[in-house]
């Protein structure tokens, strides 16, 4: 009796405690974006008095010429392009490290460890892009976000790609197939599930992303969605409400992607990051 | 059937835009490097780093920010992620509320909790004041200022670690704490004895991963205080980037190359000794 006691109460108190730290930041954010200007400057967590979610979020697509507007495709360009690369390049390296023995492997696993672990040098990079004429661009950026988040794709896919037998290729050279035709027809399809976990925390990643376009994208034509941020902000005013409407806006597609893709980071990420 | 120029494309992009720089930053670190020349000048910039106290400030602070991050990020995952494999009520909602903050970008994060730390009108203080309490100015209080950056970094990063945890828990086998029941072992004895040996796999993950972001933090430090007031939560990554700003791109590599240096000579022997721990269980 008293067991089942304890488990009510400490579930009323886990749900107690989720809701005060986890939730009010979330409903904060919302009510935020629901009110006036002068209404959200008080930061107070009240009901908003004029509900103008409609207005904020048209001021906030129409500052600075659409601004945001911009934004979202340089964001949208920016992940699709980088992941996409990222996604197939890891895959290819994962594939053929897990399942070639050489004497290279050591040496790769060096490096893929360096890449998780070191911190990029900013200005030497900075550097090495502006004398391959990539800095200042989208395309450079993307390369950028490929060099920083391939280390962990690639452990991703070493890991899942031991646990395929080795029958399916085999049988598949029997039948004429050459290596490209090899991965791209057996093996791609056979990663699916993990391909999935890698574009999804990916692309999350390289939309929520704010340092590297911060140091390798000056300038207003190529903002990215996190930098429209800081149009609201200014040194002696901040305009909350539609400072608010803009994280609100720039959080549906990873909150879209999280919806659609629940179980499968999950299970991804977990027997990724435990073999890892 | 599996050939090594599978393995190119990929190199060349890491190899031209990871590899190179970084040696190149053992070079440049050595020297007053500007747009137009570059001159070298020895040790000179890791002298300024080590004696110019806003400098050295962020070394420090970049130590308190990696260890604590990471202490309580194993301390909490652990426990929420006990919490969340355990029968309790509303658990896919649980898990769920956890795990939301890593979708929502670090900026966004950041300027959220500006305004709800913020000392006169932020939900926090108010709330406190309810209670007759005075809160403090979080993110204003040089002593403060670093401690609720770290508090903020763990409120977004505790989902990510107890999922690794929830992950390492559902893997031990239940017949241990069935047996260890029979015997009369205690709740505490079992998780004593069973589980915090057995999710050892999941406490390595969580450490070594919590221990890179945390030394390496830039984006939430830099949204939320700027380094500041004055350079009392600055850390290596955003003097890095005041050093990049200001056009010292000499020190600012020199930065680069003392933070390379730390997470190295912290991250390297911890992994060494977690995974050496692990295989003699």
């Amino acid at each position: 009796m008293s067991r089942t006691v304890t488990r009510h109460v400490t579930g009323v108190v886990a749900i107690l405690v989720s809701a005060a730290v986890f939730l009010v930041p979330f409903a904060f954010i919302v009510m935020q974006s629901f009110k006036t200007g002068p209404d959200s400057a008080s930061l107070e967590f009240n009901w908003p008095i004029d509900f103008v979610l409609w207005q904020n979020i048209v001021s906030v697509f129409q500052t600075r010429d659409y601004m945001l507007i911009t934004a979202f495709v340089n964001s949208t360009i920016l992940t699709v392009l980088s992941v996409t690369i990222m996604v197939v390049l890891s895959a290819m390296i994962g594939w053929v490290l897990a399942r070639r023995s050489s004497r290279w492997n050591p040496l790769i696993t060096f490096f893929i460890l360096a890449g998780l672990i070191v911190p990029p040098a900013i200005v030497p990079t900075a550097w090495v892009m502006q004398s391959l004429g990539i800095f200042n661009t989208i395309f450079g950026l993307a390369l950028i976000e490929v060099a920083y988040g391939m280390s962990f794709c690639v452990l991703l896919f070493r890991a899942f790609v031991s646990n395929i037998p080795r029958e399916l290729d085999e049988a598949a050279a029997i039948d004429g197939a050459g290596p490209l035709r090899l991965f791209f027809r057996i093996g791609f399809p056979l990663l699916r599930s993990v391909i999935v976990t890698a574009i999804v925390v990916q692309s999350v990643a390289v939309f929520n992303d704010f340092a590297n376009p911060l140091y390798f994208l000056p300038g207003e034509e190529n903002a990215t969605v996190q930098l429209t941020l800081f149009n609201f902000q200014s040194q002696f005013q901040t305009t909350w409400n539609l400072l608010f409407t803009d994280i609100l806006l720039i959080t549906i597609p990873p909150l879209v992607m999280y919806i659609f893709f629940n179980r499968q980071i999950v299970a991804g990420m977990t027997s990724g990051a435990i073999k890892g | 059937m599996y050939p090594l120029w599978f393995l190119l494309p990929g190199a060349a992009i890491f190899i031209v835009l990871f590899i190179v720089p970084t040696f190149a930053s053992f070079y440049y670190a050595f020297t007053r490097w500007t747009l137009f020349d570059v001159e070298f000048i020895g040790f000179d910039n890791f002298v300024t780093f080590f004696t110019d106290p806003q400098l050295s400030k962020g070394f420090t602070n970049t130590l308190i920010f990696g260890a604590l991050t990471a202490g309580l990020k194993v301390v909490l995952g652990l426990l929420i992620g006990v919490l969340l494999t355990s029968e309790i009520w509303a658990r896919g909602y649980l898990r769920a509320v956890v795990f939301f903050p890593v979708l929502v970008s670090t900026v966004g994060v950041g300027i959220t909790f500006q305004a709800l730390l913020d000392p006169f009108d932020g939900v926090i203080n108010q709330t406190l004041a309810v209670f007759g309490i005075d809160g403090p100015g979080w993110l204003t209080d040089p002593n403060l200022a670093l401690y609720s950056i770290i508090g903020v970094d763990v409120w977004r990063g505790v989902g990510l670690a107890a999922l690794i945890y929830m992950a390492g828990l559902v893997a031990i086998p239940q017949e241990y704490y069935e047996a260890a029941k029979v015997d009369g072992a205690s709740g505490w004895h079992r998780f004593w004895n069973i589980t915090l040996p057995l999710v050892r796999p999941a406490t390595t993950t969580v450490v070594i991963l919590s221990l890179i972001g945390g030394l390496r933090e830039f984006q939430l430090i830099w949204v939320m205080t700027g380094g500041g007031p004055g350079f009392a939560s600055d850390v290596l990554a955003s003097v890095i980037y005041k050093q990049y700003a200001y056009g010292f791109f000499g020190l600012s590599t020199a930065g680069n190359v003392v933070l390379f240096v730390v997470v190295s000579a912290i991250i390297l022997p911890l992994f060494w000794w977690l995974n050496r721990k692990q295989t003699e269980l």
